[in-house]
């Protein structure tokens, strides 16, 4: 009795075991669809556990991971310091074209020159897309969450714009750019992708991923702007009342969430890439973004966990029509997680399961209460 | 002259186009902010609203009964988020989230089974929804040719501005709308007063859900005649912004919206003629409505305890 | 009290062995409450004490754990407030359930609105919220929306929101918390009219004067226990004191004569405007010199939350200057005037005193996070922050203890309050601020936080106090300014004020000097 006490209570105060049965729940409910569909559960989860459990197919999900992490840092950063940057994808679409067109127009420089430009680059433009939000707010006190709405399609305009300018445009019939100088590319060489077996757009991306996420930790938790951030984002009455300069803090998170934007949509093109499509639509690295911070409850080791998860999930997700499943299952089974980690007040109502039964003073009163409450 | 009312009854026609769907949404997003609950979710309700719309339309051979379910839809995600958000006490922002996966990723996922594909079967003239006056105006003289563009539009739209009306209506001439504006600035005062809270912003979330799915609906079901999944890329959140262009009431939404919608049928008169690239045209609605809310509209005042759960003591 | 009106067969209410329990912890436990018809009925007792958890059960607001209430003899069982008013129930809570941007008529009907078939009938609203106004002559505009009225106002508001309910039992919790003496007054006549009306009345206070002035009976509850019901004629002040806190209290403030030094704040012609761009401070004079309290007696509204705001930084004035030590601090940031000598304890703690979500010991270096030892080169330094927050938790016995790392929303009210004094008492500024520094804070914690006011006077600094409560302004202060219609109007010795002439003086009556 002490010892399912103990667990039950771990279980509703752990908000990694919440996660972690959010997961389970929405494989169980991904599964129930599968069921309903006629399909094997067995074949098409194992299929998603094969295609990203081989070497190669584990190196697919690091890439395919790294622009989702670096995104997922630029919201959970936001969500840190009181904004909700649904302007991720925006940040995202201007950092990859700043990247895109530093690393064909500069196509010449030696790598160790030219990447860090088209990182700087795209940050810079990232940046730029968040102070404008920023300032926005802070001087009209227009509502961040509306002006983001419209940057983010400003910016996949002004993205498909600038694939259209000739200096930058393919020289063939794509629709699209230009390849990026290969000196701008962060692609391992090609004897050592086949010498070790991993996948052809195997990069370093990853590095800069885990750089990131160690600075956006260290700023928020161990410097005194983090300090100033935080308490801007918390309560910004208090915060102006002790001094610090509230817009200006609001500039400054905006600015650094906008440019982990685009240096994620920097880290994207040169890792995998390598060119920019004109499209029709957004491609949603930076909705992602949310999701996977979200996931990751806005702690930078804990988006870095889940933008792995939500990768090894569009990669293996992208392999399970070969056995008759739709690849939207994986929207639904992410949809579920995020879903039940938003609800997941109820896995802390299960600390209460003990008590049910050794409440002798009328039950039944509090249970016809809880009806009363319901409707 | 002559191109000058053709370009100009082609914009208005774009116009009633592009906002119907729009004024659906952002009446449905008035429903849920102003009774205190965010949704976010209102793109993936308009998801589920246009696939099953036009599936329902396809099946039934009726567009009526296809745009009705196509709003059942989007309530049946409605009750979704109000179950979590309203019931549960969730952050309304995750579980918005959460709608904007589940909606498109289930319905799609529908398709796949019943039409092996991601997009649905087009439909044919009797399954879209009707237009009114079709025919009516003689299109050989330029006075008609502009008439049929503005007045011979589809029903959803009329149903459209008729919605606008009921639902200012219901704002702010009934007990219902008093009820519901007064749950997203005090609810505990509400609740003092015998108001269940809880069951009103649970039937406003469902109700916000009805009327995107309808708005997802008329995109499908009206010059688009098939599900794809890009047949909703953004409305939803357009919709959000335009009510929070229109200060959070339906009749500023209606401006939001048809401020909108016209830019959008500005691009497509310029997009033809002007010779300017596509791309820039293409931003205009967004670049102007940064520039009205900067000039005209400024602050928008959000509901006092909107965004907040409202969690009742036992 | 005469208790002329009073109908003792005839009970209204009855609470019976009332429990009420949150989790492990009881904060009603085994209460009995009876008021009669045409009684007014006080409940007295700490903050904390359990007097709204005991009167929201009344109001169906909370279920209890065990125990019967009748009303009208007749046992009830209150799901929800609406089953209180069906019962003849109304409330009128502490922190006003108003709508802001609704006006008073929509305010008052809401929930029992008139219709006109499936229309909102607002004009037969409006004709009844004017007839039960002028019936119960508790005057209101009915059309102006309650953003734009006074305290006073909204509080008859809320009496009449009731009485549209046809309520025959007022719950009023806390009504004079925000009210001048002027105004309680009027508020102790409306109850006499109500209860010569054959209404009843409950009314939740920790205030024992008002309590001898208006009540027949008073019920005491101690830290959610039922102490006793008394007649109010057969106990004084003292008895209610310490009935309610289990030992004697002394109001006095013990205070040693002092002269006061140089001149620290100096504040001359300041002109500013609230938020609707409306001025209101109009000229303002003000002098605080070391070693003494200045008090600031006014009714809300009438300039000193701007004031204050302007001083701290806060707001932007329109003209004047706010001398700090011979610096102009005035449009300056809140940053400028804490590092040329302001600290101040804020009116609203929750609001401006605290990051409730910070840890105690990151709230306790609000101002100084930048400073050594607290940081080096911009990176937070987390064992003197820790020292810090240890230190200051034992030396102004913040409870619980070893609560360093424990997020300030955790706290109860006075904890919290202790808090925001030990940084501003720590940050050692010439000049300290208290902005109702003990309002919603227990008797205990009461006399800690005077204490340490009079503490910083005693140890020469310059302490400008603002309150609505006039006995706190009285005890404390060595000079009282009376602010009125965003002017100080007059300026007297703590020593020689008088209740009365203060109350006139803050109407507006007596403008001297």
């Amino acid at each position: 009795m002490t010892k399912k006490k103990g667990f039950l209570d771990f279980v509703s105060e752990s908000t990694f075991i919440h996660i972690l049965l959010s997961i389970i729940l929405g494989f169980l409910v991904g599964a129930a669809f599968l069921a309903v569909m006629g399909l094997s559960v067995g074949a098409a989860y194992g299929r998603l556990l094969n295609s990203v459990t081989s070497l190669k197919g584990f190196s697919y999900v690091v890439v395919y991971s790294v622009p989702y992490i670096v995104a997922g840092l630029s919201v959970a950063f936001s969500f840190k310091t009181g904004v909700f940057n649904i302007g991720a994808e925006g940040q995202f679409v201007v950092g990859s074209m700043a990247a895109a067109v530093v690393g064909i127009l500069c196509g010449s420089l030696p790598k160790p020159l030219l990447i860090p430009l088209c990182f700087l680059a795209a940050m810079a433009a990232g940046a730029l897309w968040g102070i404008i939000v920023g300032f926005l707010k802070t001087k009209w006190g227009i509502n961040e969450v509306l002006s983001m709405i419209m940057f983010n399609w400003i910016a996949f305009y002004l993205s498909n714009f600038i694939a259209g300018i000739p200096a930058i445009k393919s020289e063939g019939s794509a629709e699209a750019t230009k390849n990026i100088s290969s000196n701008a590319s962060m692609l391992f060489s090609k004897d050592f992708i086949k010498s070790v077996g991993l996948c052809p757009t195997a990069n370093w991306g990853i590095l800069v991923a885990i750089l990131v996420m160690l600075l956006v930790w260290f700023i928020i938790e161990k410097t005194t702007l983090g300090y100033e951030l935080k308490a801007v984002g918390y309560n910004k009455f208090a915060a102006e009342y002790g001094g610090i300069n509230v817009n200006r803090s609001i500039l400054t998170a905006l600015a650094i969430s906008g440019a982990l934007g685009g240096l994620a949509g920097a880290l994207q093109l040169m890792g995998m890439g390598s060119r920019i499509s004109i499209f029709s639509s957004q491609e949603g690295f930076g909705f992602a973004g949310i999701v996977v911070a979200l996931i990751g409850v806005s702690n930078p080791f804990g988006v870095f966990i889940a933008g792995l998860f939500y990768g090894a999930l569009m990669y293996g997700g992208s392999k399970l029509n070969l056995v008759g499943a739709p690849t939207q299952l994986i929207n639904v089974i992410v949809g579920t997680v995020v879903f039940f980690i938003a609800i997941s007040v109820i896995f802390r109502r299960l600390k209460f399961l003990k008590k049910a039964p050794k409440a002798p003073p009328k039950p039944p009163v509090s249970a016809d209460k809880k009806e009363v409450q319901g409707t | 002259m002559t191109n000058f009312w053709n370009s100009f009854g082609i914009i208005l026609y774009a116009t009633l186009i592009y906002s119907t769907p729009l004024l659906y949404a952002a009446l449905g997003s008035c429903f849920s902010e102003v009774s205190g609950v965010v949704n976010i979710g209102i793109e993936g309700m308009m998801t589920a609203g246009a696939f099953t719309g036009t599936v329902v339309a396809y099946f039934t051979g009726n567009p009526w009964i296809g745009f009705l379910c196509g709003g059942l839809a989007g309530a049946f995600f409605g009750m979704l988020h109000a179950i979590a958000t309203v019931n549960l006490g969730a952050d309304q922002t995750i579980a918005g989230t959460a709608i904007n996966m589940l909606g498109p990723g289930i319905v799609i996922m529908i398709a796949k089974v019943l039409f092996n594909s991601t997009d649905t079967i087009p439909l044919t003239a009797s399954q879209k929804i009707p237009k009114l006056f079709s025919g009516v105006f003689d299109t050989t003289t330029v006075f008609g040719r502009f008439m049929d563009n503005v007045v011979a539009n589809y029903a959803s739209t009329y149903l459209v501005f008729l919605a606008v009306i009921v639902v200012w209506f219901v704002f702010y001439k009934t007990r219902f709308g008093l009820r519901l504006r007064a749950c997203g600035e005090h609810p505990q005062a509400c609740e003092t007063l015998g108001i269940n809270v809880i069951a009103m912003r649970f039937a406003c979330v469902c109700i916000s859900g009805f009327l995107a799915g309808l708005g997802g609906a008329c995109v499908t079901m009206t010059v688009s005649t098939q599900f794809r999944p890009i047949s909703i890329v953004g409305q939803g959140f357009i919709a959000i912004a335009a009510v929070i262009f229109g200060k959070f009431r339906p009749h500023g939404a209606l401006i939001g919206c048809l401020l909108f919608g016209f830019c959008s049928g500005l691009k497509v008169v310029l997009g033809g003629s002007s010779g300017v690239n596509m791309h820039l045209i293409s931003m205009i609605p967004y670049v102007v409505t940064v520039i009205v809310l900067v000039l005209f509209v400024g602050k928008s005042r959000v509901p006092a305890a909107n965004g907040k759960p409202y969690i009742k003591a036992k | 009290m005469a208790k002329e009106y009073v109908d003792m067969n005839t009970p209204v209410i009855e609470m019976r062995n009332i429990v009420k329990k949150f989790g492990d912890f009881v904060a009603n436990d085994g209460i009995n409450l009876t008021v009669h018809k045409g009684e007014i009925h006080a409940i007295l007792g700490e903050n904390g004490a359990g007097k709204s958890t005991l009167m929201n059960q009344l109001y169906g607001l909370l279920k209890p754990t065990s125990g019967d209430i009748l009303v009208n003899g007749k046992k009830i069982e209150m799901n929800n407030p609406r089953d209180a008013i069906d019962a003849g129930i109304g409330m009128v809570h502490q922190h006003f359930m108003l709508i802001q941007p609704f006006t008073v008529t929509e305010n008052i009907v809401l929930g029992t609105e008139p219709q006109k078939g499936i229309k909102l009938d607002m004009a037969t609203a409006r004709k009844n919220v004017v007839e039960i106004s002028e019936r119960y002559g508790l005057s209101i505009d009915p059309d102006a929306k309650i953003e734009d009225i006074s305290v006073g106002m909204q509080q008859r508001v809320e009496i009449l929101k009731a009485l549209y309910r046809g309520a025959d039992i007022l719950i009023l919790d806390e009504p004079t918390s925000s009210l001048t003496p002027q105004e309680i007054v009027e508020l102790i006549a409306i109850m006499h009219n109500l209860v010569k009306d054959g209404k009843s009345i409950i009314i939740i206070t920790h205030k024992l004067k008002e309590i001898k002035e208006s009540a027949d009976f008073c019920t005491i509850i101690r830290l959610g226990k039922y102490i006793g019901t008394v007649d109010v004629d057969d106990v004084d002040e003292n008895d209610l004191a310490s009935m309610m806190v289990g030992r004697k209290v002394s109001f006095k403030v013990d205070k040693q004569e002092q002269t006061p030094g140089e001149v620290v704040l100096d504040v001359k012609d300041l002109h500013c405007k609230d938020y609707r761009d409306v001025e209101i401070v109009k000229g303002l004079n003000l002098q605080v010199r070391r070693g003494e309290i200045v008090g600031i007696a006014g009714i809300d509204g009438n300039g000193q939350t701007e004031l204050v705001e302007v001083i701290t930084g806060l707001r932007k004035g329109v003209s004047g200057q706010v001398l700090v030590n011979g610096v102009d601090v005035f449009n300056k940031p809140p940053r400028f005037g804490f590092e040329h000598g302001v600290s101040s304890i804020p009116a609203d703690r929750q609001k401006h005193g605290l990051v409730l979500d910070f840890s105690i010991e990151d709230n306790l270096i609000l101002q100084n996070y930048e400073e050594d030892p607290f940081s080096k080169k911009s990176v937070l330094q987390r064992d003197p922050i820790f020292q810090h927050a240890t230190e200051s938790i034992e030396n102004y016995d913040i409870r619980p203890p070893k609560s360093e790392k424990r997020p300030a929303g955790t706290l109860s009210g006075g904890n919290q309050q202790k808090v925001i004094i030990a940084r501003e008492v720590q940050n050692d500024k010439d000049l300290l601020i208290a902005v109702n520094p003990t309002r919603g804070l227990d008797v205990g914690a009461i006399e800690y936080v005077h204490k340490y006011i009079v503490d910083q006077r005693n140890k020469g600094k310059a302490v400008l106090l603002v309150s609505f409560e006039l006995d706190e302004i009285m005890s404390l202060s060595d000079i009282i300014d009376v602010i009125f219609d965003g002017q100080i109007v007059s300026s007297i010795p703590g020593k020689e004020a008088d209740e009365n002439t203060l109350g006139l003086m803050m109407a507006g009556g007596g403008k001297s000097q």
